[in-house]
């Protein structure tokens, strides 16, 4: 089996997302000593993680379903091929269109295409991962079609020409009052950072627009292939609105997203809601079957699916399969509290967290991104909170293995494991090293028994907090003292 | 019963406090514990950091090592992490290595689960030598032996002389993560001072953190900043308390600690017969 990721001949990386960052510890560093945005991820990404536990809890046995979610994907994607065939089939019955794109420049050309024959001059949005992903607003933009955020984060990002830091709650980043200013120079209003007030001055705005519209672009959560339909979940409404207001409807998504039947929509409606936001159910769950039938009130004349690629077939062959389980739900970013100190930024590309730290190397390649498989701790609060059993970790720990196959992890740290595991593999080597250790770090540290600082390559320890100098005894000399003391008094 | 202790690295050069409470007090409750002296590492540095082929030399020797015990049980829930859930994955294209890690697994118990899983103990009989409050801070391992933090809060509960208070953001890693707190020190920093903080909020005299790897960690941080808040393994904690009801009981005569004697109905009075 091929490992899946990017094989890029020197020179020419084939890169399937945009980057936006790629300076991870620069980032890291500001972030972390950010006092705002540690605030705002303990109001809203840790708040969150707790309202999913609590929700989940409430499900009769919230880890089978869990496991039955990470069946059904799996069962889908051995036999994708299959699906994506049935899928298509069941679209084109009901009148709608059905197109494949092998990256997203041909994604967006078919979306422009479709714009240009229908006259569309004004695309509507709701919230999409994967239209971040190809950076569908840019392309529009160019092509001389206005593309409008709907979703209230996106539409926030949209005036301030920022990218989303969460897969769910994309203006984490920002508090309301960096929303208030936003928002006063874009209406030219008065400065409110009063959420309801803020959150009405673009109701009001939207709402208007969506009667200008020609076009609807939406993501895609779940497309059922035994139905041929598409879901899309939301709870602002505004999906809705974009799914069935504008003339044409175009769904763009990962051919990944699929599940084999309409029976299987519940086990993922359950947990997409629970887990990325501790709701029951996401206000608006629209599923949608082609376009409008003679006799119908609503829905577009115009029905297109976009079923994209983009290096996902590539990670789909390899041992990375798993990954491609993923609903976007969000969970794994509010457990982790890597994320949590470094925001979404710091990730770099659009799919920020630990499974961005995953899917981005896989996507683009290992050299692009080669902090993104090491920053984490491997504590495994991804991999509980992932309502498809996507194991995070050991994937990281793979990432991290091909990166050693491949030499890109420095030829020092190489050396340095190589021996270490030799020393460690023989019972004198262990006792020279650590007799070594003792006797290097007893001379470094305080009268208080604590080291302030440690050379390098371990300074970085000691950047952030006091390292233990051993003790005098070490446990074995302690131990065979005490049986000895031990033998001593039965002998008497 | 026959115990094996694997020490673990950390533990054997910058806490032997730790490894010799965790003998004393598994003596203290019926076992016979032995050290066996070749053991080094258990591999998961090389493991977490993509050298499975070195994890996979260490594994072979500690599989070697541990051959002959009933039990092993450490004091470092993540290398016992480590053996559990990784080493038959290491093994899965050598059956004979595979099987042999799977009992090995098998076998393999972290202190705390070892204490109230096999030996059953319950602590009400003891008491610790002066009135402290504790909180304590849920280790990732945890995660990985599919265990919660109850079983280790309920033993410090039956303490006489503890309170317990719990601390918010108690399952959020403390920033250790082996290389990674070198590394990515910012990061990891951030993250341990978070922990530091949480602690310190609860006014608590100890934070009980039963990883030799975390207590560095958090402990390292708390000297660091000056915190009022100590670090200690659950085991010190424990083997105090036998020491103190050991000499109490000596100067009242009266026996305490219970082993074997699962909780049912234990009260107060419990017995010190070995099981």
């Amino acid at each position: 089996m091929t490992s899946g990721i990017t094989d890029s001949p020197p020179g020419r990386t084939r890169v399937s997302l945009p980057v936006f960052r790629t300076d991870f510890m620069a980032d890291a560093h500001e972030a972390s000593s950010d006092t705002q945005l540690q605030a705002a991820m303990d109001n809203s990404v840790t708040k969150k993680d707790m309202s999913r536990k609590i929700a989940l809890a409430e499900l009769p046995d919230a880890d089978a379903l869990r496991e039955l979610a990470g069946q059904i994907k799996r069962h889908t994607l051995d036999h994708l091929d299959y699906y994506l065939e049935l899928l298509e089939e069941n679209i084109t019955r009901q009148g709608g269109h059905v197109h494949y794109a092998m990256d997203s420049t041909q994604a967006n050309r078919l979306i422009v295409e479709i714009a240009q024959r229908t006259g569309s001059k004004l695309v509507v949005k709701s919230k999409s991962m994967v239209s971040e992903e190809t950076e569908l607003n840019d392309a529009l933009t160019e092509a001389g079609i206005e593309p409008l955020e709907t979703d209230l984060g996106e539409f926030i990002l949209q005036v301030d020409h920022d990218h989303p830091t969460h897969l769910v709650m994309p203006v984490v980043h920002k508090n309301a009052a960096e929303i208030g200013h936003i928002f006063a120079r874009y209406f030219k209003t008065e400065f409110t950072d009063n959420p309801q007030a803020l959150a009405e001055m673009a109701r009001v705005h939207l709402r208007h627009r969506f009667d200008q519209a020609d076009l609807g672009v939406s993501g895609v959560n779940f497309a059922i292939a035994e139905t041929g339909s598409v879901v899309v979940c939301c709870n602002e409404g505004n999906g809705r609105m974009c799914v069935s207001r504008p003339r044409i409807h175009v769904a763009l998504m990962g051919m990944e997203k699929l599940i084999p039947s309409l029976d299987d929509l519940p086990v993922f409606l359950k947990l997409l809601a629970r887990s990325a936001s501790g709701q029951s159910l996401t206000q608006y769950s629209s599923i949608v079957s082609g376009s409008r039938r003679p006799g119908e009130l609503d829905g577009p004349e115009e029905f297109h699916l976009i079923v994209m690629d983009n290096g996902r077939s590539r990670i789909l062959a390899g041992e990375y399969r798993d990954t491609l389980r993923c609903i976007r739900c969000g969970a794994c970013l509010n457990s982790c509290p890597i994320y949590r100190k470094v925001g979404g930024r710091t990730y770099g590309s659009v799919y920020p967290g630990p499974i961005g730290a995953l899917l981005t190397p896989l996507f683009n390649g290992l050299e692009e991104h080669k902090h993104l498989p090491h920053a984490s701790s491997l504590c495994g609060a991804c991999f509980e909170a992932c309502p498809v059993k996507i194991d995070i970790p050991k994937f990281l720990i793979m990432l991290r293995g091909d990166q050693v196959q491949r030499k890109i992890t420095p030829l020092a740290e190489r050396l340095i494991f190589r021996m270490w595991s030799w020393a460690l593999c023989h019972g004198w080597t262990y006792r020279l090293s650590q007799i070594a250790q003792k006797i290097g770090m007893r001379a470094l540290r305080g009268k208080d028994g604590w080291i302030r600082k440690l050379p390098p390559p371990a300074n970085g320890w000691t950047m952030q907090r006091d390292f233990p100098a051993p003790a005098k005894q070490d446990f074995r000399q302690v131990y065979k003292q005490y049986r000895a003391d031990q033998r001593r008094k039965e002998s008497r | 019963m026959k115990v094996s202790l694997f020490v673990a690295c950390l533990t054997d050069l910058f806490a032997p406090d730790v490894g010799m409470a965790v003998v004393t007090s598994l003596e203290h409750f019926g076992c016979e514990v032995d050290f066996p002296t070749a053991q080094t590492c258990c591999g998961q540095p090389a493991f977490n950091n993509g050298f499975p082929a070195d994890a996979r030399a260490l594994a072979v020797r500690m599989l070697d090592v541990f051959r002959h015990a009933d039990y092993i049980v450490t004091p470092s829930g993540s290398c016992c992490a480590m053996i559990r859930a990784h080493y038959p994955e290491l093994f899965h294209d050598d059956p004979s290595l595979h099987d042999r890690a799977i009992g090995f697994a098998a076998r393999c118990y972290e202190y705390v689960e070892f204490l109230t899983k096999v030996l059953k103990v319950d602590l009400t009989g003891l008491t610790l030598p002066a009135d402290e409050k504790f909180t304590y801070h849920f280790t990732c391992h945890l995660r990985t032996l599919g265990a919660s933090g109850a079983p280790a809060i309920n033993l410090i509960k039956q303490l006489g002389g503890s309170q317990f208070a719990a601390m918010e953001k108690a399952d959020q890693c403390c920033g250790f993560g082996g290389t990674f707190a070198i590394k990515y020190t910012d990061i990891s920093g951030a993250m341990v001072n978070d922990k530091v903080q949480c602690g310190q909020a609860t006014g608590a005299d100890t934070m009980i953190v039963n990883d030799g790897g975390c207590a560095m960690n958090i402990a390292g941080a708390c000297h660091r900043q000056g915190a009022s808040i100590h670090v200690r393994h659950i085991a010190q904690i424990i083997s105090s308390a036998i020491e103190h009801s050991a000499a109490q009981g000596a100067a009242d005569g009266a026996a305490t600690g219970a082993p074997g004697s699962a909780a049912k109905g234990a009260g107060n009075g419990a017995t010190s017969v070995p099981s």
